[in-house]
């Protein structure tokens, strides 16, 4: 067991757990946070992703230690901000959720893509979310949603 | 006046952005516990013993031995064991589940499990069939002695893979003294029922919810009743809360998928090079049991014909039984495998004689008023003419075309027509669905809409309350739409077939227009509304004659690709399309099934491989079942045509499979006139590309 410290969206947190677990797993079962969902457990769909330091991470490839002294931001903390707001709204307009199942690992992805690059262009756009899978949509309404989501919400990033 | 095709913003969005919808994996309790299964790694052989380490305090088996009632998954045919019996017929059929509180303890256990298996010889081929179909059309032995020449081709399709994101899973716990389970499921009613079956519980003892569900595409049709029947038995057993929820490679290599397909197809030819009359087979790969094989089947010769009107047809298949993980419902169910076989031939056909392909094809494109595949009517107005036109416009393809004729481009356009049956097939929507639905009024004169319909992403918590609040003429907010939980919700029927919008859609308007008319202010009041086969449907299930749907869905896909010359990789441009699905309930709800379904038609076509060896799924992830990410996936254009359907909800048919169905065969021609070599196999590879060109 080992103490590990870190901030998880905006607070001081520490957690006594084996440094070698899965985060996604300290996230659903011990912190209960389970807007980060596991699809595959290797790092192939993107559905428990989240914001480390700002960047996009797959938490089921990523053991408990890495997170050490880092600024985690999942689902949960990023819907209580304005950029979510404004991806939430373009997502809405352009039809970019169905089952749900990869959308708040879609909208981590969208955050990390804009805060990096707020007027991406649709290739660009394409390639910040090949890390993500969807099998509902075939993409072209998450990525109409993304560039709406830079429009509309220009200057936030 | 708003139009009922305006969209307005999906129920169910924000939880789902917010990440604070549940998913089955999302619910929680307390002293919950976990199951595993054990399965088998040998694809036939007699189970001889099992040697388990000695188990901790708190851990248990649950095997067939537990069965309080039958050892068998209620399905369409009842030959699917809940736990393997003295057999094992593929690999990763279940034997038991092993039950605890800590997943890694049970891992442990199971991998120092050893299952003494006496192996029996399997079959892989197309040699054993279970079920055999047969229908005729018109007199085709009559057209076959007339023909001047007969031409033949074979066609061959692969598994493909539901690849929902939410892998499958249940909790269920003890209530009552029945069991409750909340699931990721498509049809609650058929887990129910398989349940009832399987534990001898009674109506009232057994509950099932639906939580949120993360994609499903058919594979969550029939398969979780599998699960279900396992974990009931479980709860029965231990009486307490517990967990099955698989990771994916379990779930890549156990669970239902597409049945790959064999079609040989013969036309007879006249001397000027009309069609006669065809001759057709289709097989099969049912896997390990038959489930609902032979209604996929049924599905599959149904389409014998696509959008063409074909006068004589002799349509035969089978089901073969092979020792692989067992097949079931895909997004299309069987249709895809004939559209690609019928329109990679009308293709082959013209350029045998030397025919321009469209201009060919287009004499036996159906009209209203001909005669379908299983000799019943096309009865209401088709209007594929003007859909052809259109695409034909959207993606300047007869300009297109040509230019990709000259040879080494490496470009190519194809397009395809198709249709797809809306509903059960046959007369099962009277005969075995029986769908009712249910509406009540509370007294603060809220509407709640009491189906069995899962919305799976598809969108009828959106479309279904829009169709109620339009005929109530309330507003949308005051309609409520609960997950099932089939405690308080009737059976509409599954959530399959293309059959929610239209069917239980059409229910829903009728209740709605029947509580309207009895409305008492502040007064609760419930209304029921029952399926009533319309009258002029009629439908023979042994002769396979007759209107096998009530209605039919129409779509034109045009493909363009552009193959790498050097690593023949298969760029798909962009996707045009036009569709026929009535009326649209919801114009961005069918923008989202439109492009979802193209992209998996794209998948079935060529990106999706899936094989196994010796009767192992060789793949077990998306690091090696390749799914289209956003880089991969084409822009699409699409356009939806009003054709509305007397008996739809304002004009609607389904929409959900059409879109998928047509794909593979506009990329196939695409391909063909790209490498300038015939295509009868899916996926295309550039293994496979390759191959045909060194071949030559």
């Amino acid at each position: 067991m080992t103490k590990i410290h870190f901030t998880l969206n905006g607070e001081k947190t520490t957690i006594n757990t084996d440094p070698s677990r899965r985060f996604l797993d300290i996230l659903r079962n011990d912190l209960k946070l389970s807007g980060p969902k596991e699809g595959c457990g290797e790092g192939e769909c993107g559905a428990c992703a989240v914001l480390m330091n700002g960047d996009i991470v797959n938490t089921c490839i990523l053991p408990a230690a890495n997170v050490s002294g880092k600024d985690i931001i999942t689902i949960e903390g990023f819907s209580k901000t304005k950029q979510f707001t404004a991806i939430k709204n373009a997502f809405e307009e352009e039809g970019g959720v169905q089952c749900g199942f990869c959308t708040p690992g879609m909208i981590i992805a969208t955050q990390s893509l804009l805060s990096k690059n707020p007027h991406p262009s649709d290739e660009a756009i394409r390639i910040g979310l090949s890390g993500n899978l969807c099998r509902c949509t075939g993409y072209d309404m998450i990525i109409k949603s993304v560039k709406r989501a830079a429009k509309e919400g220009d200057g936030l990033w | 006046m708003n139009t009922i095709s305006k969209s307005i913003p999906k129920r169910d969005n924000e939880d789902k952005m917010k990440g604070t919808a549940l998913y089955t994996d999302d619910y929680h309790m307390d002293g919950l516990l976990y199951a595993r299964t054990l399965r088998s790694v040998v694809a036939r052989g007699v189970i001889e013993s099992i040697e388990m380490p000695k188990l901790p305090k708190g851990y248990t088996v649950v095997s067939k031995e537990d069965i309080v009632k039958e050892n068998v998954v209620n399905m369409i045919f009842h030959d699917w064991p809940v736990f393997a019996g003295k057999e094992v017929n593929y690999i990763g059929e279940p034997i038991l589940l092993l039950v605890g509180p800590d997943k890694s303890v049970i891992r442990d256990i199971l991998k120092k499990t050893k299952v003494h298996i006496k192996p029996l010889t399997p079959t892989f081929d197309y040699s054993d069939s279970v079920v055999h179909k047969r229908f005729e059309k018109g007199d085709p032995k009559k057209a076959f002695e007339n023909a001047h020449e007969l031409f033949d081709m074979t066609y061959d399709t692969g598994y493909q893979e539901q690849a929902y994101i939410e892998p499958q899973g249940f909790l269920a716990y003890p209530e009552e003294k029945g069991v409750t389970m909340i699931g990721s499921i498509q049809c609650p009613y058929y887990v129910k029922n398989a349940v009832k079956r399987t534990t001898g519980l009674s109506d009232t003892k057994v509950r099932i919810i639906q939580g949120e569900v993360g994609g499903a595409f058919g594979g969550k049709e029939e398969f979780p009743s599998v699960m279900a029947c396992q974990l009931a038995t479980a709860v029965q057993k231990i009486q307490k809360p517990i967990k099955l929820i698989y990771d994916r490679p379990e779930d890549m290599e156990t669970t239902t998928k597409r049945h790959p397909s064999h079609t040989l197809m013969e036309a007879a030819l006249s001397s000027e090079g009309e069609i006669l009359g065809m001759r057709v087979h289709i097989g099969i790969d049912s896997g390990a049991y038959i489930g609902l094989s032979g209604v996929v089947l049924s599905r599959a010769m149904i389409a014998v014909s696509g959008a063409y009107t074909i006068d004589n047809l002799d349509v035969s298949g089978d089901v073969f039984k092979t020792n692989t993980v067992p097949n079931g419902a895909f997004r299309g169910f069987g249709a895809p495998q004939m559209l690609f076989a019928i329109e990679m031939f009308m293709l082959h056909i013209a350029v045998h004689l030397g025919k321009d392909s469209d201009a060919y094809r287009m004499n036996y494109l159906a009209k209203q008023g001909d005669k379908t595949s299983t000799s019943g009517t096309f009865k209401d107005p088709i209007i594929m003419e003007k859909m052809i036109k259109r695409a034909k416009a959207l993606s300047n393809y007869d300009e297109k075309r040509k230019a990709y004729e000259e040879n080494n481009t490496f470009k190519g356009i194809g397009m395809s027509w198709f249709l797809h049956g809306c509903g059960f097939t046959g007369s099962g929507e009277a005969d075995i669905i029986k769908g009712r639905v249910k509406l009540h009024k509370d007294t603060h004169d809220d509407v709640h809409i009491l189906i069995a319909a899962v919305d799976m992403g598809q969108g009828p918590k959106t479309t279904l309350r829009k169709v109620v609040a339009q005929v109530m003429n309330m507003p949308i907010e005051r309609v409520h739409y609960p997950n099932p939980d089939t405690r308080h919700v009737p059976d509409s029927g599954p959530t399959v077939a293309s059959r929610t919008a239209m069917i239980v859609g059409g229910l829903c308007a009728r209740a709605a227009k029947n509580l309207k008319n009895t409305f008492k202010p502040g007064e609760a009041q419930t209304v029921y509304e029952d399926y009533v086969q319309p009258k002029d449907i009629k439908w023979n299930d042994e002769t396979m004659q007759g209107d096998a749907y009530p209605a039919y869905s129409w779509g034109v896909n045009i493909v363009e690709v552009d193959i790498d010359k050097d690593t023949y990789e298969i760029d798909v441009v962009h996707i045009d399309s036009v569709y026929d699905v009535g009326k649209s309930l919801d114009d961005r709800i069918i923008k989202g099934q439109i492009d979802g379904g193209q992209a998996q038609g794209m998948g079935y076509g060529s990106l999706e491989v899936m094989t196994h060896k010796e009767g192992s799924i060789r793949q077990k992830g998306y690091t090696d079942y390749i799914i289209a990410t956003a880089v991969d996936a084409p822009p699409m254009t699409s356009v939806v045509m009003d054709n509305p359907y007397a008996l739809g909800p304002y004009g609607a048919k389904g929409a959900g499979e059409l879109t998928l169905v047509g794909g593979a065969p506009a990329l196939g021609k695409a391909v063909e006139q790209a490498i300038g070599r015939r295509v009868t196999k899916i996926p295309i590879t550039p293994e496979s590309i390759m191959e045909m060109i060194d071949n030559d």
